[in-house]
């Protein structure tokens, strides 16, 4: 993602664009007085300064930071620059690297392969004018009002090796969230719990928006309910699958919340984001390594939100 | 993140024709629902459950099993991890930021609304993108830029923006201006543009045409997006846990990271800890309900 040259406010500039149109908005800057130019100036400038000073420019940083040795304390000026040598010191001699991708893929492939299909299959049942659909809605969305991390302390209600309801019920004596063979599991059923209610929500506001007419159209054809599903309304549905899968990456790639609540990401819970976080805020602060880190993540993301822009903005020009 | 949904076509009411006479499927249908609710509902009945317990009682009979209900943990848990004034802080941090957001989001989307210029698009992309970048891919630059930019002593006694106010409410109004961004202007489009047409004629000034003409029409729209940034504001937890240092300047989501530790032996202080924390989004949830639905129509709806 560039800077952009915010030159659009230059009647110069703009004018090519504005008069090609016929009659459509943007007739408007060579009627526009001089303090209207500033007020708009102001109106883009500010926000824009403000997005990317603190989001855009800290990612091209970051990037840049990947290649040197800075250790994050002394001068700018001592940076020196060190290749990929962050990058090969991470996949080769930082232990918890592998893990974190492991699950980081694990968390994708849960998300993805259980809580969103069901997600979506609430959301296809919920679509029917069915008695009571606004209570069980409210029940489903109920988990995606809280935050992670507050999410993490209420199922350790039933994840506590002492205190938890899990133990007591099968009366085991396990350690969910401590012990490093099951607590990614036990920390997946909590994330899932709550992204099930998103994608429903997202699916339904999908489905509301199907014209009704398609539906008649196949069941007057004779097409079963699932046939009419998979055929006719999933494939009207691209769009909102595009973006719920992107959500579900995007998701799946900077979940943290939980398991920093948990244990900061240690012990069977590493992920990248909290890899990265330890490498700044932690004990040993490794600038290059957390940054080399942390690119993996922005290039990873960029491609999907890549993907997101093009097919909202295609959706909105409609 | 719901960017799609809030773009979606109305719903259309009342299909006609799909209603059909009661059926065994229906039974199913709902007892399955039904179940599924109950089991959603479950951790967060349980957490009221357990925090209305004491811990005597819970010790000694098991969790599993009714009875010593109390107050006291809400007491407790209130006075031991001062509720009260991390309450303070999460207002002082999610209203500034709210209201920031909105209002800055608003002028791009009006720009990018009423005019049609090419790099509009561009301007929709670096704001709708920034939102959803991970964020602790950013921190490590954001992190030395704090601890860098001094604030003066009356603006918050870290003399810094790392572990101030300010440095969280910017942060946040950065992310989630894209949001905002993306929604009104979307919501901006759909409106007539003879209004400005109109107000032109009357001799409006841009600024005149997005505070008395735009905004006043983007009521639904602002309502809809306020309720859903103070909730997710009010829930972020990485900004405020790194860069904030005092222990007292935490919001109410990152300051449970904090109470942990005094309550690790006590499952019934943290469930009324939890619930705690809860109450506000689910207030907000069950009164602006209404809010939250809106927002799944909004854009295609002409003001």
């Amino acid at each position: 993602m560039s800077d952009l040259p915010l030159i659009q406010v230059d009647p110069a500039v703009s004018s090519p664009a504005a008069t090609t149109r016929k009659g459509g908005r943007g007739r408007g800057p060579r009627l526009l007085s001089r303090t209207d130019r500033v007020v708009i100036t102001l109106m883009v400038l500010v926000p824009l300064l403000l997005v990317v000073g603190l989001v855009w420019l800290p990612a091209v940083a970051t990037v840049a930071l990947s290649g040197t040795n800075w250790d994050g304390i002394g001068p700018l000026g001592e940076i020196e620059w060190v290749g990929g040598r962050n990058y090969s010191d991470v996949i080769n001699i930082y232990p918890p690297f592998v893990p974190a991708v492991q699950h980081n893929l694990l968390w994708l492939a849960a998300l993805f392969v259980v809580a969103t299909p069901f997600g979506m299959f609430l959301a296809v049942l919920l679509d029917k004018e069915i008695r009571g659909s606004r209570f069980y809605q409210t029940a489903l969305y109920l988990p995606v009002v809280l935050s992670l991390a507050l999410i993490g302390f209420v199922w350790q209600l039933i994840y506590s090796r002492d205190q938890g309801l899990l133990n007591a019920v099968l009366g085991t004596s396990t350690d969910w969230y401590g012990d490093p063979d099951v607590n990614i599991w036990a920390v997946l059923v909590a994330a899932g719990w709550r992204h099930v209610g998103y994608i429903m929500l997202l699916y339904l506001a999908g489905l509301k928006g199907v014209d009704p007419s398609l539906r008649e159209a196949a069941s007057v054809d004779g097409a079963s309910e699932v046939t009419t599903f998979f055929r006719v309304v999933f494939p009207v549905l691209r769009p909102i699958n595009i973006i719920v899968l992107v959500v579900t990456v995007i998701e799946s790639l900077r979940a943290f919340d939980l398991v920093w609540v948990v244990n900061k990401g240690r012990n069977g819970l590493e992920m990248i984001s909290a890899l990265v976080t330890q490498n700044v805020v932690g004990e040993a602060s490794r600038i290059g390594f957390g940054s080399a880190l942390a690119t993996l993540m922005l290039v990873v993301s960029l491609v999907f939100i890549t993907i997101y822009l093009a097919t909202v903005m295609k959706e909105s020009r409609k | 993140m719901t960017a799609a949904a809030l773009t979606r076509e109305p719903a259309t009411a009342g299909a006609p024709g799909r209603r059909r006479p009661p059926r065994p499927g229906r039974v199913v249908l709902h007892l399955f629902l039904g179940a599924v609710a109950v089991g959603w509902l479950f951790p967060i009945l349980w957490a009221v459950l357990t925090s209305l317990r004491s811990y005597e009682y819970t010790a000694v009979n098991g969790y599993v099993s009714l009875g010593g209900w109390t107050f006291d943990n809400y007491v407790t848990a209130w006075r031991t991890a001062e509720f009260g004034k991390h309450f303070l802080n999460s207002v002082y941090i999610t209203v500034p930021a709210v209201l920031l957001a909105l209002f800055l989001a608003s002028c791009v989307a009006f720009v990018i609304a009423r005019f049609s210029w090419k790099l509009n698009i561009v301007l929709l992309g670096v704001f709708t993108a920034a939102n959803l970048l991970p964020q602790q891919a950013l921190l490590i630059p954001l992190f030395r830029l704090f601890t860098e930019i001094p604030l003066p002593l009356f603006m918050s006694d870290s003399e810094l923006l790392y572990d101030s106010y300010w440095g969280l409410i910017l942060v946040n109004v950065a992310f989630q201006c894209g949001f905002c961004v993306f929604v009104l202007s979307n919501y901006m489009k759909a409106l007539p543009y003879e209004l400005y047409e109109a107000a032109m004629v009357d001799g409006a000034s841009v600024w005149r045409q997005y505070w008395q003409v735009t905004m006043p029409l983007c009521r639904p729209a602002l309502a809809a997006l306020a309720t859903l940034e103070v909730t997710w504001i009010y829930n972020e937890f990485f900004w405020a846990t790194v860069l904030m240092r005092t222990g007292d300047k935490f919001p109410v989501t990152s300051s449970l990271n904090n109470l942990r530790g005094e309550f690790f032996t006590d499952n019934n202080l943290v469930s009324a800890g939890s619930v705690l924390v809860a109450i506000p989004t689910l207030v907000i949830f069950f009164l602006l309900q209404k809010q939250f639905v809106r927002g799944l129509t909004l854009g295609a709806s002409k003001g």
